[in-house]
């Protein structure tokens, strides 16, 4: 990949857009992220990817920026990282301004609501099509241990309201220590 | 100095929401109605109705809306700096280490055992926000929810957006804003 002004460009218009998108904030703009930079562009493989959500999901901040920065730190280092954080903070920078100005119109305009509304089930659609796609991935790799781990998690999650930093720091904790054993245990035999 | 203490409240902002969207709020809310009085209750709900309706994650939203307000325009664009700085810093830094050391195998445990984890976490975002698009009322969970609540007109557009998308391949860009068009036809005309 040539870290030229095109790549620049396309780096930039891509967080860009994908923020000006993801209304309804955080968890959105992560599965779009991994749909656009796996998927359709090709610089980051699936593991990776994940990786760097896991990191971005353990520092403090907006996980929207936290991703952004590291998914162009990965790029093209830290000038990549500014030029996807640029595109990650201009759309809502732009249209918080914009909206401020004229919000009692906005909020009672019945077309706005309907848009609204409408792209909320866009939305939903595109995100359960990358949550089959990423838990089909994990259950393909029968790996017994990390479908567990997202059958705990997800239960955490959902019905125990489990915060997610705690989670996190569980779930590397518990890979770190049985990853290490596994390890142990193989030098042995 | 207003724009120094514009620049500090959002700087703690970014620096202590650990755990994404909604981790921020309280933060948000004591810098900007307790400490500086920069907001009325009432304002703060419309920030809060404004960053449903718009792009991006809270805190951004909330660092523009209040800049703007006290500031104007550069008060915004020094607010959402603010806001991102910490991110800049800490995520570059876990960055730099994470691929100086990702090779080394408690690094890589610790991995192993975040990627399912990360995609619970995704899935279980992902399930709030589908509960929002398919039933009339806000704020729906899974053991408060009612069959008489159901949108049904959004269920069948999840169900077509996940098709197009898992069949023909669509842009989710693209699925997104079909999906608004779509609900300015049913919803607003």
């Amino acid at each position: 990949m040539k870290k030229d002004m095109k790549f620049y460009w396309k780096l930039f218009s891509s967080t860009f857009s994908l923020s000006a998108f993801t209304i309804g904030g955080g968890y959105v703009i992560v599965p779009l992220m991994r749909k656009k930079f796996v998927e359709e562009l090709n610089w980051i493989e699936e593991e990776e990817m994940l990786n760097l959500v896991a990191i971005s999901q353990s520092a403090p901040g907006p996980i929207a920026v936290n991703t952004s920065i590291m998914v162009g730190y990965r790029l093209a280092g830290v000038l990549g990282s500014f030029v996807s954080i640029l595109g990650t903070v201009l759309p809502p920078l732009i249209t918080i301004t914009v909206v401020a100005q004229f919000y009692a119109a906005f909020k009672e305009n019945k077309i706005v609501n309907a848009l609204l509304l409408g792209m909320r089930a866009g939305v939903a659609a595109v995100i359960i099509d990358v949550i089959i796609k990423m838990a089909k991935d994990i259950v393909k790799s029968k790996n017994k241990v990390s479908i567990m781990i997202m059958t705990v998690t997800f239960l955490a999650a959902v019905v125990f309201d489990i915060n997610a930093a705690l989670i996190i720091i569980l779930s590397g904790a518990f890979g770190a220590f049985y990853y290490q054993m596994l390890k142990k245990g193989g030098d042995q035999q | 100095m207003i724009y120094l203490q514009i620049f500090w409240s959002f700087f703690q902002i970014g620096l202590f929401s650990i755990g994404g969207g909604y981790a921020a709020l309280p933060l948000i809310e004591h810098q900007v109605l307790e400490i500086h009085k920069w907001l009325t209750l009432g304002e703060f709900a419309d920030l809060l109705t404004i960053s449903q309706m718009t792009p991006g994650p809270i805190a951004l939203n909330a660092s523009t809306f209040v800049g703007t307000k006290v500031a104007g325009l550069l008060g915004a664009v020094i607010a959402t700096v603010g806001c991102v700085t910490p991110s800049c810093i800490i995520v570059i830094t876990l960055a730099y280490f994470y691929f100086k050391y990702k090779n080394l195998s408690t690094i890589q445990g610790i991995l192993k055992g975040l990627r399912p984890a990360v995609v619970s976490l995704i899935a279980s975002a992902g399930l709030s926000i589908l509960l929002l698009a398919v039933f009339k009322t806000e704020g729906v969970t899974l053991t408060t929810m009612k069959l008489s609540d159901i949108n049904f007109i959004s269920i069948a557009m999840v169900a077509a957006g996940v098709v197009v998308l898992r069949k023909f391949k669509m842009d989710p860009i693209k699925v997104m804003i079909a999906a608004g068009i779509v609900g300015i036809f049913i919803y607003g005309i």
